[in-house]
């Protein structure tokens, strides 16, 4: 797999969210931002994840997490998350993110306690997420930029949607 | 902190790069394209010139700076040098990437016939319309800016903020009429006078 320098990738994605911070001068909306633009970025991701990881389907949404976790990670960002914390139904877990690339050189002034500054993480994997039918929330619940111990995505499963042909049987 | 040599996937880059042309394209919020863009490239050109010379006395010859673009500042931020320099020795350079990896996907023959700027011999017919209900077989209106240009303002913008941080304000475009191969021209705001006595 081609690879390039994370530096430029990080100061790339810190540039704009400088952008993003001065172009609506509201967190909640550059997080909201930022989520959009990581959810049309992982509707065109997993289309490279799926050639590339060459993996067949999941039997149950721990095996999603996994994947996510160990394959995702470590395919596009070169780092790996641990799967941690799940809920007794099984439907929602958190990935804890030992080494995040995008955050290197970051630091968050005190008036920018709100933005969870790599909030795109979270709408690639639920936009990627979307595209194999299955309808999940993705969050931060803590961030070591944030002075956080941790790095943790909450991941929770919502819906399998069904699998939609877009013709009928007897056509 | 990072230590260097940290990698990741190239599409990574090429997905965020998309997506925030996409993205200042459809604002209805916020600076217009050209300028957003050009803010987010000047702020990553002058943050990358900072972290290549780190380690490094200070260059103080244009030319020597020029020269610290094309081979040190540009791999680290491209993957490879500049492929060849041309220099009218009065503050212009031209610096050629044959494969320039940002607007590689951008290649004429890989975009979809109907956007302006893809493959100039080639007029739309019936099988280059795209399975979308809004399309009944006729290219877009001109009116729409090129992908290419919309691409090149973070690429442009990058090399001016590197070459400021490095103490030399200039003019840079690019030409990319022939991609994958990009010719940037770089021109340099000085008193003409500061370039006599060199050949």
């Amino acid at each position: 797999m081609e690879t390039i320098n994370a530096e430029i990738l990080t100061l790339t994605y810190g540039s704009i969210v400088r952008q993003l911070i001065s172009d609506y001068e509201d967190v909640d909306e550059v997080n909201k931002q930022l989520e959009k633009m990581g959810y049309n970025i992982g509707q065109r991701l997993i289309d490279e994840y799926l050639a590339r990881s060459k993996t067949t389907s999941c039997s149950d949404f721990k095996e999603v997490a996994e994947r996510i976790a160990h394959v995702g990670f470590r395919m596009f960002l070169n780092t790996s998350a641990r799967v941690a914390a799940w809920a007794p139904d099984g439907r929602s877990c958190s990935l804890i993110l030992e080494d995040n690339p995008l955050t290197d050189f970051v630091e968050l002034p005190e008036q920018l306690r709100g933005l969870s500054y790599s909030n795109i993480l979270c709408g690639v994997i639920r936009g990627a997420l979307e595209m194999v039918n299955i309808d999940a929330e993705c969050s931060f619940v803590r961030d070591s930029l944030r002075g956080d111990d941790a790095t943790e995505l909450r991941l929770t499963f919502v819906a399998a949607a069904p699998e939609a042909y877009p013709y009928k049987d007897d056509d | 902190m990072a230590t260097k040599g940290r990698t990741c996937s190239r599409s990574c880059l090429d997905y965020l790069l998309i997506e925030v042309v996409s993205h200042y394209a459809n604002a209805r919020q916020g600076p217009c394209l050209e300028v957003a863009l050009e803010a987010i490239g000047l702020r990553v050109g002058i943050a990358l010139a900072e972290w290549c010379t780190r380690d490094r006395s200070p260059i103080s010859e244009p030319l020597d700076i020029i020269k610290f673009i094309c081979k040190e500042l540009w791999t680290e931020a491209f993957g490879k040098g500049v492929d060849n320099l041309r220099t009218n020795h009065r503050g212009t350079f031209v610096l050629r990437d044959v494969q320039f990896s940002w607007l590689e996907a951008l290649h004429p023959n890989q975009l979809p016939p109907w956007l302006p700027g893809a493959g100039p011999s080639r007029t739309p017919t019936q099988d280059d319309v795209p399975p979308s209900p809004t399309s009944p077989g006729h290219p877009a209106p001109s009116t729409l800016p090129s992908p290419v240009t919309s691409h090149a303002v973070l690429p442009c913008a990058l090399l001016r903020g590197a070459l400021s941080a490095l103490g030399l304000e200039a003019s840079v475009t690019l030409d990319a009429s022939s991609l994958p191969q990009a010719d940037f021209t770089v021109v340099l705001r000085s008193p003409p006078g500061s370039w006599a006595g060199q050949e």
